[in-house]
């Protein structure tokens, strides 16, 4: 599926700088100063916005993926309203600062009216539901604002260049960068010196006792909300004269923020400043460079292609040294929110049974059934294979991973690949899963040194550079065009004979992985995430266990990648993109982590959702999102899970 | 003042507090003895919401609390003190003393920091420490005054001696005492019965989720073999 066309343009989100087009190669002073005070100003949005995801994840451990939505929201409220009020001082400034306070009361709407509901369902629930905000809010600006990207007026007053070491410097970036210091005084002395301030950081580090003591977590929750809210879209709205409102830019945004709050650390406001002062900078230094390409080893490099990763590489870097960011401090579990996992029993007999029989129905459909519906399901089965690989490493393995599509799009690349430099069919099918597994190795080697949402993070950014690379390197990997022309061998090409290839390898795939939960193997797993030191203690290797599992799922990924490429002939670098990886993640969470067949049930329904809701209305993506919702609030444990507490209650009455 | 009558609790499927019925009366230091996992935190945190009972009544000054949440029940005037202290680490003793702060209750003691330090003087030397820093008997006096800062008329004790040196200990037991002579009623949890001894009126004893005895210090102190049996190691 695709949210955002890609992560283009974010070159364009510097427009200080194309005067720079003309500069030679080297970067001289002059250039260096105008590109530190460019990042400079871009970093003050991106920590306004930071801070305010990490006030909320601080205080109520929610990972909102929303925020960039609201972040939007900010930016096409402050265009709308400014175009209202007029351009007057009055008019700009009156303009941004209600649009900061309407998506303010807008995040708190809908802290009360949606997560409310949500605080005692398993924290991921939290984070599927703000997913499902994200593809309504997407679909509500284009809605109100239509397609078109607006760029708005500039602010009264400072719509002007100084001249900067005989180089034209806007004056409205040297107002932005006043205020991101500003706004870091003024969020310290609110946290510091009031009482509200207090118990936040109360709260931030044990909402349960702070809950003992009187204080209402309820009341404390919605005004953090609406704060976060408040700086997210304030940090959006202050960007009009510089970005034009696009439609793409809540997940854009997203996930330079998730970067500069892990890089600084989750909860630490002065974290978040430093790392957005670091990030911003260093991006705009690579646009700056990015005219030189720099020609090593024969192969010529440019930096600006950099722009699109750096800040992934700083994260990586950062994470690996100090796995709780620059700032941050290890993460201590929050107390009353840690749930236990229940425990995952053998399929009841009644079950395996019933699996046996779907299985055969699958086997049998071909007899009756149209193309479409072979195409469809192959896409099911390939979709479920990757669910359960992931709901691998999430339930069992109990780490939560935000990039799994990397494994999955190195499969679907390397299947590809092969086939392109002369591999036969069948032996590419067998030797790309092995690249997934690959990759899982290597990234999964720095991922499983972390937990929690910082282990989320990086696997994010790794599946982030995965795609970059894949993205740019159009002499191998056709660059955002992707591969075409990938094509079954003979014996395979009918629908049909896909279909039942597609039926054994995705079907053995999450059999296997299944056995596997219930191995000595599995148990280690579940052992390692139920009680790590525990486990230390009587003689598991933790990390090693965990190192394995993930490249046991990345393999099964890349399987899953590997019959996608050929099933659809071509492959794009949507394949590896973070928008793949939250379908994903989707699909697991909707059908239940905590079942052992969720994950097939939810890659099952999501697919077919996607597939028929697609082709219905233009605004699908509200109506997915409104479906999500709807199954996140009925079936809090997921569709798998409320069959199953049915069937218990139904046996518990007989 | 504390009514509690067949109160049921469970973690999950683990079933933990069976039919459980006590009381403490305004002015009186009644302690719940018991082993390991008995059940004593588990009572105090069905008490002050953090366990939502499965059935059972819970009054406490005359209102039904079994349904509300932990921070309905502590603005009430039921004060909680958890066994791990629980102090926010992050924030200085001032700051931890601020988050505990209710508004003045008619008919219970009304606290200030400056009060809380005649109390505790250890904590009047640092008050801009931050709670990470602080040595275990200081955070157990700083979890306290903290809760003291709710003005509370009753106040629940986990196991207050647990962990501490003799002469904290001997410290702690004269705290007790003086907050009962305020007037508080004050429900502690322990294993210890030297400590209980200096500073209970009543005693029940729990052992695998039932209450198996009660009645004064005094007639604890002659029987035996209760003490035999539910308390020696």
């Amino acid at each position: 599926m695709q949210y955002a066309p890609s992560r283009l343009g974010r070159g364009n989100a510097l427009p200080g700088t194309p005067q720079q087009k003309s500069i030679e190669p080297h970067l001289s002073l002059s250039a260096f100063l105008v590109q530190l005070l460019n990042g400079l100003a871009s970093a003050s949005s991106l920590f306004l916005v930071a801070a305010g995801l990490s006030i909320i994840f601080g205080v109520t451990r929610i990972v909102n993926f929303a925020h960039g939505s609201l972040y939007m929201l900010g930016t096409y409220i402050a265009y709308s309203l400014v175009k209202v009020f007029g351009g007057g001082m009055l008019g700009f400034w009156g303009g941004v600062l209600c649009a900061g306070i309407a998506v303010g009361l807008f995040g708190a709407l809908v802290e009360r009216l949606l997560l409310r509901r949500l605080y005692h369902a398993p924290e991921l629930l939290q984070l599927l539901a703000t997913f499902a905000l994200v593809l309504i809010i997407r679909d509500f600006a284009l809605w109100t604002w239509g397609a078109e990207d607006l760029l708005g007026p500039r602010a009264p007053g400072l719509g002007g260049a100084i001249d900067i070491a005989g180089r034209q410097f806007p004056e409205y970036d040297l107002l932005l960068i006043a205020l991101g210091p500003l706004v870091l005084g003024l969020l310290w002395l609110l946290l510091t010196r009031t009482r509200w301030g207090t118990l936040v950081r109360a709260a931030t580090e044990d909402r349960e006792m702070a809950g003992a003591l009187g204080v209402n977590q309820a009341w404390l929750f919605t005004s953090v909300f609406a704060l976060g809210s408040f700086l997210a879209g304030l940090g959006g709205a202050i960007q009009i004269p510089r970005e034009p409102a696009v439609l793409t830019m809540d997940l854009t945004i997203l996930s330079d923020v998730f970067v500069v709050v892990v890089v600084g650390g989750m909860g630490s406001i002065p974290g978040a400043f430093l790392a957005a002062v670091i990030i911003g900078v260093l991006k705009a230094m690579c646009i700056g460079i990015g005219i030189g390409n720099v020609s090593a080893l024969g192969i010529d490099f440019s930096f600006s292609k950099l722009t699109l990763v750096v800040e992934f590489i700083v994260m990586a870097v950062v994470l690996v040294i100090r796995p709780w960011g620059l700032l941050g401090r290890q993460q201590s579990i929050p107390r009353g929110a840690a749930s236990v996992e229940p425990p995952l029993y053998l399929p009841p007999p009644a079950l395996l049974k019933g699996l046996a029989a779907a299985l055969l129905m699958l086997a049998l459909l071909p007899l009756f059934s149209d193309r479409y519906t072979l195409v469809l399901l192959t896409d099911i089965l390939v979709f479920a294979l990757f669910a359960v690989s992931l709901h691998f490493i999430m339930g069992p393995a109990g780490m939560h991973s935000f990039g799994h599509a990397a494994y999955f799009g190195l499969g679907a690349y390397a299947a590809a690949l092969l086939f392109k430099h002369a591999v036969p069919m069948e032996a590419a099918l067998l030797l790309a899963p092995l690249v997934g597994g690959l990759g899982a190795l290597v990234f999964g080697w720095f991922c499983v040194r972390l937990s929690g949402v910082y282990l989320a993070m990086l696997t994010l950014a790794f599946a982030q550079i995965a795609w970059s690379v894949v993205y740019q390197w159009d002499a191998f990997t056709g660059g955002s065009n992707g591969l075409v022309g990938i094509w079954p061998a003979n014996w395979l090409a009918s629908k049909t004979a896909f279909y039942y290839l597609a039926l054994a390898l995705c079907a053995g795939g999450v059999i296997l992985l299944w056995r596997i939960v219930f191995s000595p193997f599995g148990y280690a797993l579940r052992a390692g995430r139920d009680s790590p030191l525990r486990a230390d203690a009587i003689g598991i290797d933790v990390r090693r266990q965990q190192w394995l599992g993930f490249a046991l799922a990345g393999v099964l990924a890349g399987l899953a990648g590997a019959v996608h490429a050929f099933s659809k002939g071509s492959i794009s670098p949507d394949t590896l993109s973070i928008p793949r990886s939250v379908d994903g993640l989707v699909m697991v969470l909707m059908g239940g982590i905590q079942t052992l067949t969720g994950a097939v049930a939810g890659a099952a329904l999501f697919t077919w959702l996607q597939d028929s809701i697609a082709r219905q209305t233009e605004f699908w993506r509200a109506l997915l999102g409104g479906i999500i919702l709807f199954l996140v609030l009925a079936f809090p444990q997921g569709i798998a899970g409320f069959i199953r507490e049915r069937w218990d209650a139904r046996k518990d009455a007989e | 003042m504390l009514e509690v009558k067949g109160v049921n609790s469970a973690y999950g499927r683990a079933h933990i507090l069976y039919d459980l019925s006590l009381s403490a009366k305004r002015g009186e230091v009644v302690v719940l003895l018991g082993r390991n996992g008995a059940g004593k935190s588990t009572t105090l945190k069905t008490l002050i919401g953090l366990v939502r009972p499965l059935a059972g009544e819970i009054s406490f000054d005359g209102r039904r609390i079994e349904r509300l949440e932990p921070y309905q029940i502590a603005r009430l005037g039921l004060g909680y003190v958890p066994e791990e202290r629980r102090i926010f680490t992050d924030l200085s003793v001032m700051e931890n003393l601020e988050v505990g702060r209710q508004a003045p209750r008619a008919g219970a003691p009304q606290w200030t920091p400056a009060k809380l330090f005649r109390l505790f003087p250890n904590l009047a030397g640092m008050r801009e420490r931050p709670g990470a820093r602080m040595s275990g008997g200081e955070q157990q006096m700083l979890t306290i005054a903290r809760t003291l800062m709710g003005n509370p008329s009753a106040i629940l004790l986990d196991e207050p001696s647990e962990g501490l040196a003799p002469v904290i200990v001997e410290q702690m037991a004269k705290t007790i005492l003086e907050l009962k002579q305020e007037g508080l009623c004050v429900l502690l949890s322990e294993q210890n019965l030297h400590f209980a001894n200096l500073v209970a009126d009543r005693a029940y004893i729990i052992e695998k989720g039932h209450i198996r005895y009660q009645g004064t210090m005094a007639e604890l102190a002659a029987d035996g073999q209760v003490r035999a049996t539910y308390l020696s190691v």
